[in-house]
């Protein structure tokens, strides 16, 4: 059986991790290198780079750590942040990511999806999408540039219309719940479990174990991405990954 | 020296990244001598099964891998070079393969519950006494959507997803490994190394 995947998500800016890390083994708590190796250690079963570097310029330390990363840590990794061109993603995948995430570019073009799927794969096009719910329509909208631009587009049409475009995976971060530890948001997901037949990635309200469980139970998710918990040690992957075993969630 | 197939493919560099932290020496060659006189010939490989016979084809290394196969060079196919090891593939119509293992590659079939491509970590059971015992149980880093029908014989290990998908083959000196053992971890050096003692022993019986 095909196991439920822990990532821990880890924002990079100028080479660097930010948000503080605080494994106490760390010598260095902002080396992408060490943390990687530190989350391959605790049984992560991929790891998410988001490169939250101001300029264009500074985007270009990614490559590097990418690198970095790779030639010690031998876990699927996966870079979103700033990627808006073919060129970007064959940058990122030669330097050996194993999939890319697309956000806003995926929304301004989104032929850059089918671009990037027909050259390297539907397999390493991850379509990162920010979404929040409307109260009034009682529709979840999608938000692009790290979650400060509201558009037009319904979140659920849009995920099935990037799936159609060549998307292998759906990374998609609830951002009503993002950071308040209050568990995911099961009803976008279940809703999005069904609309499309590619692995969803859930991300945003992880605070406890039963977050997970929740959410890997009922709802149609492969994957749950967490930032905080882990980085600050609250939980650790091992405390998560015994806890879905007890409730009966298939896990490495 | 292993000889890692440069034709132009998507986990190349991480392949070659994983030995190299082994400390197994390798060199990325599509380079005819440099293929038939390494210890072992390691075939990656991403992508469509047709278009990775086209690279092959326009560099010429088709009947070279299978001359270095049949003299009984240790030869290693990983993930989608692993299903060119098989005789034919049915991906985008039915196109050849290596011919090096009897068996046919298939797409994965429908099923409600299972998305394809397998994408995630799935768990080995191996039944033989082969080395690569040491996977049996654990988990390993699958991204496919066609699979090798083949023979038991064949078969070292499988995974479940729906049907039963073959992660290690072998016939003798050729071996494949769907999965990708250069993302899969601990796991996944401890094939690569086993498959570098079977190549120093020069040992492929499978007990």
């Amino acid at each position: 059986m095909l196991a439920k995947r822990i990532i821990p998500c880890l924002d990079v800016a100028d080479g660097r991790v930010k948000k503080g890390i605080n494994f106490v083994n760390l010598t260095d708590v902002g080396d992408p290198v060490e943390i990687a190796a530190e989350y391959q250690k605790q049984g992560a079963d991929e790891l998410i780079f988001l490169d939250i570097s101001a300029t264009n310029e500074k985007r270009k330390t990614m490559i590097d750590v990418v690198e970095q990363v790779s030639k010690q840590v031998f876990m699927p990794l996966t870079i979103g942040g700033g990627v808006t061109s073919v060129e970007d993603i064959q940058k990122l995948l030669k330097a050996g990511a194993d999939k890319v995430a697309i956000n806003s570019a995926a929304v301004n073009d989104p032929d850059l999806i089918t671009e990037g799927a027909k050259k390297f794969g539907n397999q390493c096009i991850v379509v990162a999408i920010d979404v929040k719910f409307d109260p009034e329509s009682k529709q979840y909208f999608v938000y692009t540039h790290g979650g400060q631009q509201k558009t037009d587009i319904e979140a659920i049409s849009w995920a099935k219309e990037v799936v159609a475009k060549g998307a292998g995976e759906l990374l998609v971060t609830g951002m009503d719940q993002d950071g308040t530890k209050d568990g995911f948001n099961i009803s976008l997901y279940q809703q999005l479990g069904e609309a499309v037949n590619v692995p969803i990635i859930a991300s945003g309200g992880a605070g406890k174990l039963a977050d997970f469980s929740d959410v890997f139970l009922q709802a149609n998710v492969d994957g749950a991405l967490a930032a905080s918990v882990f980085h600050y040690g609250e939980l650790t992957i091992d405390d998560v990954k015994s806890y879905l075993k007890q409730k009966g969630v298939v896990v490495r | 020296m292993f000889a890692i197939v440069d034709y132009d493919t998507g986990n190349t560099l991480n392949l070659k990244k994983a030995l190299n932290y082994l400390n197994i020496e390798n060199k990325l060659t599509a380079d005819p001598d440099e293929i038939l006189n390494a210890d072992a010939v390691v075939l990656p490989g991403v992508g469509a099964f047709e278009a990775a016979v086209d690279a092959l084809k326009e560099r010429n290394l088709i009947e070279v891998l299978k001359k270095a196969a049949n003299e009984k060079h240790p030869f290693l196919g990983i993930c989608l070079g692993m299903q060119l090891l098989f005789e034919d593939s049915e991906e985008y119509g039915l196109n050849k393969g290596l011919d090096l293992i009897p068996g046919h590659v298939k797409e994965i079939p429908e099923n409600s519950d299972l998305k394809i491509p397998q994408m995630g970590w799935n768990q080995n059971q191996v039944a033989s006494n082969s080395p690569f015992k040491v996977a049996d149980q654990e988990y390993t880093y699958f991204v496919h959507s066609y699979y090798a029908s083949c023979a038991p014989k064949y078969v070292v290990a499988e995974v479940d997803y729906g049907i039963k998908i073959p992660s290690i083959v072998q016939n003798n000196n050729v071996v494949g490994m769907q999965f990708h053992p250069e993302k899969s971890g601990q796991v996944g050096l401890n094939l690569l190394n086993k498959f570098q003692e079977m190549v120093t022993t020069n040992d492929f019986s499978r007990n």
